[in-house]
């Protein structure tokens, strides 16, 4: 077996989404190759040659691949699958968008989002926003994968040695153009990176009272989320959005503050370690996915955690 | 200008689906049916493209059994002038759907063609992403905003950690993020009216399609259950708890 696992970057890091991708490769087992498709991004593939088990790191470098357009970035994918057995991406907005145009393109019915690898076709993903989990075995002879990356630990990112071979294909599909991005800039972690993450619901109330959280989150290096009901309200922007329908994240603490506990939140946080509940509704189903259940006003409780911690 | 929309019949998302107990399958039965909420979006985005004087027709698509009939009504209610549906009994894989919306769109000619970015039954987020590659066409997932202009369509993307712009020459295909747009509510004149639209059936076997499935589903298990959690008096309690039992905070 012969996998290629395509890098998650931003032409200057390598993303630790990469790593858990990596890591689910290795359960399948066989040879791991990373593609790394980008401008101006040699330190990525320097980054992705280190990390041990893997044996070729393919650099793309070219304006083509810059922006990662999918539609390049699927071209290219198809052109290199020969050989591959198994194609493999993190379930990022990146890989979502990229990964169903090679398996479309290779005629194969892509596995969404695994959690768990049974063996080298049969994989276990969540479906129905994780109430039910599906194993499927796929029949096809290319496996285009996508990784929930919380499923799998990251696996080590030094000490490996393998050889980066520049490759010269130019697949610019001359459809799609970058214009603008709008990244917020933080000095917190990245959410669904973070080992702790402390979200606010609708019963934050508004925009402004999501500044109770900052201190705790300073206090405990933690990232900021927020349910739908709170994005849908617009107190935050979407990118904080922890869900089915947002991200999906498993910190060692997730705290959740005026958050009732819909279904389609449970689905983002539900793998976390340790869950914190704080809400003035005991009847909110949140708690019933809590270890610490706390029925309070949190606008009482927030100031009196984030003083006590 | 024409916009196809592709959309979903889906357990009501209000539903708690779960694993039937000999593991089949999840327990559908009695369960209340939908329209796929980002569907939902991608219609209303539709609308109100045409309302904007932006396109002159809106047709509704679905591959799915009869009763899909019913949220395609759905459709024409909120403001689509006509819809297709492709009938089959079988549970088609988003690939398949794909290879279905293909031979509609080679019929049907849009320029613009939205779906919503998953479908909340199978989670997949697939299907607008093969369509677009199977038609090589341009594709802005995730799209939180739509600007058209001269030919070319301005996408805004959610994406992790925050905002895209792309600019994609049309045709293009556009999958729906939450923020794009808050649907309507149809009228009961519009759902009156609705009923006279029309509504065109094909079956995917006149279509020539092979909609087989790729994958074989094994099982369908509830996930891990969480051990019963405790309810806390204070938040001193809390902060003693979190670092002396949980050990996750110093």
């Amino acid at each position: 077996m012969s996998i290629l696992v395509i890098a998650e970057h931003d032409n200057s890091e390598l993303k630790g989404a990469t790593l858990n991708t990596v890591a689910a490769a290795k359960e399948i087992g066989g040879d791991i190759d990373i593609l790394v498709a980008g401008m101006d991004c040699e330190s990525v593939a320097d980054s992705a040659s280190q990390i041990p088990g893997v044996n070729n790191v393919l650099l793309a470098n070219k304006e083509t691949y810059k922006n990662s357009l999918a539609e390049n970035l699927g071209n290219l994918i198809v052109e290199l699958s020969e050989g591959y057995s198994h194609i493999m991406a993190p379930a990022t907005t990146n890989g979502k968008n990229f990964m169903p145009r090679v398996a479309a393109k290779l005629d194969v019915s892509q596995i969404s989002d695994i959690s768990a690898v049974i063996s080298d076709d049969t994989f276990e993903r969540p479906i129905y926003a994780g109430n039910c989990i599906a194993t499927v075995q796929s029949t096809d002879s290319i496996k285009a994968i996508t990784v929930r990356t919380t499923g799998f630990d990251a696996c080590e990112s030094t000490g490996g040695s393998a050889s980066v071979n520049s490759i010269e294909n130019d697949t610019n599909a001359g459809v799609s153009s970058f214009v603008k991005e709008e990244i917020a800039e933080s000095d917190r972690p990245e959410l669904t990176a973070a080992e702790v993450v402390i979200s606010g619901g609708r019963g934050m109330q508004n925009g402004d009272n999501f500044s109770l959280l900052n201190g705790i989150a300073d206090k405990l290096g933690a990232a900021i989320g927020a349910s739908r009901a709170a994005v849908d309200s617009g107190f935050v922007p979407n990118d904080m959005q922890v869900g089915q329908t947002g991200k999906i994240v498993a910190p060692d603490l997730y705290i959740a503050v005026g958050i009732s506990g819909a279904i389609q939140h449970l689905a983002g946080m539900k793998d976390s370690k340790v869950i914190v509940a704080i809400n003035k509704d005991e009847e909110a189903p949140i708690f019933s996915v809590a270890d610490y259940g706390l029925v309070a006003d949190l606008f009482e409780a927030l100031p009196e955690l984030e003083a006590k911690l | 200008m024409k916009v196809l929309v592709p959309v979903k019949r889906v357990v009501d998302y209000n539903v708690k689906v779960r694993a039937k107990s000999d593991e089949s399958g999840p327990d559908l039965s009695n369960a209340k049916m939908a329209i796929n909420p980002f569907c939902e979006i991608a219609i209303e985005e539709a609308v109100r493209i045409k309302e904007a004087g932006n396109a002159e027709e809106v047709i509704a698509v679905s591959v799915g059994d009869a009763s899909s009939q019913e949220q395609l009504r759905t459709c024409l209610a909120l403001g689509a002038d006509r819809a297709i549906l492709v009938e089959t009994d079988e549970s088609v894989e988003p690939l398949g759907v794909a290879k279905a919306l293909k031979e509609v769109v080679s019929k049907e000619s849009p320029d613009l063609i939205i779906l919503g970015k998953q479908a909340i039954d199978g989670d997949a987020n697939q299907t607008g992403q093969m369509l677009a590659a199977m038609l090589d066409l341009p594709q802005g997932t995730f799209a939180s905003e739509v600007e058209i202009q001269d030919g070319v369509v301005q996408v805004t993307r959610e994406i992790d950690g925050g905002l895209q712009t792309l600019s994609l020459t049309m045709p293009a295909i556009i999958t729906t993020d939450l923020r794009l747009n808050e649907p309507r509510y149809a009228s009961l004149p519009n759902i009156m009216k609705a009923k006279k639209k029309p509504l065109e059936t094909l079956s995917s076997s006149d279509l020539g399609l092979d909609l087989s499935p790729r994958q074989n589903t094994l099982k369908v298990t509830p996930p891990p259950e969480r051990a019963a959690g405790i309810m806390v008096e204070d938040i001193e309690q809390l902060v003693d708890k979190l670092k002396n039992e949980a050990k996750v905070i110093t």
